[in-house]
């Protein structure tokens, strides 16, 4: 009796162990805490892209229209894939899109939006990246939309069909 | 002589540097303390990415503007959550992390108490 048991437990526990394991496959690896997601946006100066003026960022998002801030880099890829996506919204009416080129070489930047077409309506720049922390950002690409001073919603990583679709929705 | 001389104004040249150096310490503890969001199991200190970079600059810059310690905590933890921090505060969503320790140490000690007890009475 006890040596049939043995086996079927070994069986068994290992069959766990690499469910286990095999789900583990499938998850991502980067972990992202639940944040409020109705928070105040933050309080910085900077200067602008192409004429390099200083600028406030009350200067930037004023009124109570719709605003897409986008943080972007001419070396990130997955930038390079939603850009179609900014574009499209570009041609919205009820919205402006911010760009925040993050820690990018001024002509590397300019390549790229004259290659892949410009859908800001005002670029700014963030050469150390610290503005990006300001709002709580992980990195490159990532996209807040805006109203009244608050974020309404934040999305990490690239626009995708399905963020457009709710992007719109939200600001119809 | 002359070595004299140096030796002499480096001692009242050391003064001049330490303040520099003890806010490097602090922002080197308080790095040290931060979790690297996006390169799991490093602090902030430890990390080249460009994430950890920037939050470097910004402790620095904070610092400078006359923040202490306990305000940069706040600031970030505002930001991204109690996850930046390896050390996290005691609230509502932690009590239970910090008083685990405690309460295995009340019930160990329940336990062998429960033991001794036993065995004393048997004798």
């Amino acid at each position: 009796m006890k040596t049939k048991i043995f086996p079927l437990f070994l069986i068994f526990t290992f069959s766990i162990i690499f469910f286990v394991f095999y789900k583990g496959l499938q998850n991502t690896n980067i972990y992202t805490p639940e944040i409020k997601s109705e928070i105040k946006i933050p309080n910085f100066h900077t200067n602008e892209f192409f004429s390099k003026n200083k600028i406030n960022s009350d200067q930037i998002f004023v009124g109570s229209e719709y605003y897409l801030l986008n943080i972007w880099a001419s070396w990130c890829i997955p930038c390079k894939e939603e850009h179609k996506y900014l574009i499209d919204l570009s041609k919205k009416e009820n919205i402006k899109i911010i760009g925040q080129n993050y820690k990018d070489n001024f002509d590397n930047a300019k390549n790229f939006l004259i290659k892949l077409d410009n859908p800001y309506d005002l670029i700014f720049l963030d050469n150390d990246g610290t503005i990006a922390i300001e709002w709580g950002a992980y990195g490159v690409p990532e996209t807040f939309l805006i109203k009244n001073n608050q974020i309404i919603k934040k999305i990490i990583g690239p626009l995708n069909e399905k963020l457009l679709f709710e992007i719109k929705e939200l600001i119809k | 002589m002359n070595i004299l001389k140096i030796l002499i104004s480096a001692i009242f040249l050391i003064p001049c540097f330490s303040s520099d150096l003890k806010a490097k310490n602090l922002e080197t503890e308080i790095t040290k303390n931060l979790r690297c969001l996006i390169c799991q199991g490093q602090s902030v200190y430890d990390s080249d990415s460009e994430f950890a970079n920037s939050l470097k600059i910004l402790v620095e810059k904070k610092l400078n503007e006359g923040l202490d310690e306990k305000q940069i905590y706040d600031y970030l933890k505002n930001k991204y959550g109690d996850w930046i921090l390896y050390d996290p505060g005691f609230s509502k969503n932690t009590y239970f992390l910090w008083l685990l320790p405690i309460l295995m140490f009340v019930f160990g000690g329940a336990i062998i108490l429960r033991k001794v007890i036993l065995k004393k009475n048997k004798l």
